[in-house]
């Protein structure tokens, strides 16, 4: 006979109580839990979305001058004439405290040049940066392995060229080694090669004039990387490319506030139901506790009874919890999230963390029940039966 | 050793003019292995004064000594200690806990003392022996009778060996056949040296005590030898 046998024996005897309890908690957990892996799983997607988009970050140069676009975003200040950045800075942005965040940096130099009576912009480009900054780039050809150069779908229509086809520009002869299908977006509308040729080309050693750079930002916000990244090269310009992501995570935000606040509330009226079910238990148990502190259990012996039993409820509820939760969650990705289906998304650290939770509602619950049980005269307890 | 000291002990519930003197200072002293009957009418303050001797029924005024030691002097957790290392309790009515097996009842007092789980249920079957329940170990408090209920009582009662064993109205419920045979089985606790303070309104009981103190509206009114039944 042990604290815990006489508390697992009361529970067992007082069934109906100690399951009114258990619904209580679970209900709080499962809405608790749902809800958060409901927001998380939605976040996580949200994250995945944004780095299969490319460049979310972008580097140009600190300009008053007029804004171009590219690609349908904001480019800021990007001017050809002004003074760009330079090449060799581009190190400092290893250095950066979430450098480990950073998938794909791509330089990137601008200009304009001829080709015969036609003018067109020609951009230099890392080809080998370009897989990861421009995933929707599908090539007819290859990419240049040194010397080349890959046209828009437009520009090799207006300048009527293609894979076997040769380009003389400044100069330089560049052999076609691939056409980009239509993007839909400005590149449409380019000629591009190698960074170093297009620097040749324009004039521009050693100068970059806009920088893209794909961030890992499922660990750390975007924002954060985008002052890092400003503070190494206080000359440019840094900006996160969020747009749409960013009014879908802002409305998460407003979505996350509203359920935690729902969670909070339902946890906290299981908290009651812990409460008011154990006030009941403990006044029921008025000889009993009268009999424990008569042969000389402690006061301290009494809390431990009556806090094992709600420990064990409530862990039992953190479990349960946690898996309804994680299920009611991958219902609603189903309803909701476009073709995840029923996948549960439950990790030990969901369960551990419901757990917790259970065992901070059910105890704090408990608490005064335990305290109101520990502080009984033995004397008035069976003097009053 | 259980010198028991109690030097003029008050004990009064409410205040001003509507206080009721439960008891007033009674003085007496028990020794070592002795058989002590308490008895008096209804309301007279005998269960209130054996609370008190049991620890857990501060008195007014007045200091109970139990082997030098100020019982009330003592904070609440170490009277509680007390009352477990010391003491062994037969309640009016038995009071088992209804969901714990006879053995698990028996085991109780033992839970929160150190020792081995089979060491503590050794303690338990062997205290259940004394009582000639060994059989009934298993049973749940309502599948046993009345009689075999007081003696469960009186196991766990005895299964630390405490030197003392108060008992109030230990036959209260039982016929005459079972009240008997609790009143054998006291008296031969007592020959093992466990000094026993039993409450009582049985004439027939109280002839199993060495010595009786009568009490009558919360006074001590006699302290007389019993007919020590026991020894004859």
């Amino acid at each position: 006979m042990t604290l815990t046998s006489i508390s697992v024996r009361n529970l067992l005897r007082r069934r109906g109580k100690a399951v009114f309890i258990l619904a209580g908690l679970v209900t709080g957990i499962a809405t608790a839990v749902g809800i958060f892996t409901f927001v998380e799983t939605v976040t996580e997607d949200i994250n995945h979305k944004m780095e299969q988009y490319g460049a979310n970050i972008l580097i140009v140069p600190r300009t008053e001058n007029l804004a171009l676009s590219y690609g349908g975003l904001s480019l800021g200040g990007v001017s050809f004439e002004m003074e760009e950045i330079k090449e060799s800075e581009l190190a400092k942005v290893h250095t950066i405290k979430n450098a480990s965040n950073i998938a794909a940096l791509g330089p990137m130099v601008l200009g304009v040049v001829s080709v015969g009576e036609k003018r067109v912009m020609l951009a230099g480009v890392d080809f080998k940066a370009s897989g990861i900054l421009k995933p929707w780039w599908h090539i007819d050809g290859v990419f240049p392995k040194t010397s080349g150069a890959v046209l828009g779908a437009e520009a090799a229509r207006v300048l009527n060229l293609s894979v076997v086809d040769s380009l003389g520009i400044g100069g330089h002869d560049l052999p076609i080694t691939g056409i980009l299908q239509p993007t839909g977006s400005q590149d449409d509308h380019l000629i591009f090669t190698s960074l170093s040729d297009a620097q040749q080309i324009l004039r521009k050693t050693g100068r970059i004039s806009m920088v893209e750079v794909a961030a890992l930002c499922k660990d750390c916000p975007v924002d954060d990387m985008v002052g890092q990244i400003g503070n190494v090269l206080p000359g440019a310009r840094v900006m996160a490319i969020q747009q749409v992501v960013r009014s879908r995570m802002e409305m998460l935000m407003q979505f996350k506030k509203f359920a935690y606040g729902v969670s909070a509330a339902l946890l906290f009226t299981g908290g009651l139901v812990v409460l008011v079910t154990m006030m009941g238990s403990v006044r029921e148990r008025t000889e009993e506790i009268g009999i424990f502190r008569a042969i000389g259990f402690r006061r301290a012996h009494i809390m431990r009874i009556i806090f094992m039993e709600a420990g064990i409820i409530s862990g039992l509820a953190g479990v349960i919890g946690s898996f309804l939760g994680a299920a009611s969650a991958g219902a609603a990705m189903a309803l909701f999230g476009g073709g995840h289906g029923w996948h549960i998304p439950l990790s030990q650290t969901t369960i551990f963390g419901a757990i917790l939770l259970s065992l901070l509602v059910g105890l704090t619950a408990s608490a005064y029940p335990a305290a109101l049980a520990s502080r009984m005269d033995p004397n008035e307890a069976l003097r009053a039966l | 050793m259980s010198n028991i000291q109690a030097e003029n002990l008050v004990k009064s519930f409410g205040n001003g003019e509507a206080a009721v003197l439960a008891v007033s200072g009674m003085s007496f002293h028990i020794s070592t292995g002795e058989f002590i009957g308490i008895m008096g009418e209804s309301g007279a303050g005998k269960s209130t004064l054996l609370g008190m001797l049991g620890a857990m029924n501060a008195p007014t005024s007045g200091r109970l000594m139990v082997d030098g030691i100020d019982i009330y002097g003592l904070k609440n957790e170490k009277r509680a200690d007390f009352r477990r290392e010391y003491l062994g309790f037969v309640f009016q009515g038995f009071h088992l806990i209804p969901y714990l097996t006879v053995l698990e009842n028996v085991m109780l007092p033992l839970a929160v003392c150190s020792g081995s789980r089979k060491e503590k249920r050794g303690m338990a079957i062997e205290a259940l022996s004394k009582m000639g329940l060994s059989d009934k170990a298993d049973r749940l408090p309502g599948e046993i009778s009345g009689g075999e209920k007081e003696r469960v009582a009186v196991a766990r009662a005895i299964v630390n060996e405490p030197p003392v064993l108060l008992a109030d109205e230990p036959t209260g419920s039982l016929d005459s056949r079972n009240s008997r045979d609790i009143m054998s089985i006291f008296r031969k606790l007592n020959s093992s040296g466990i000094t026993i303070v039993m409450v009582t309104h049985s004439e027939e009981c109280a002839r199993y005590a060495e010595r009786i103190l009568y009490v009558a509206d919360g006074k001590l009114v006699g302290d007389q030898p019993g007919p020590k039944v026991c020894q004859n």
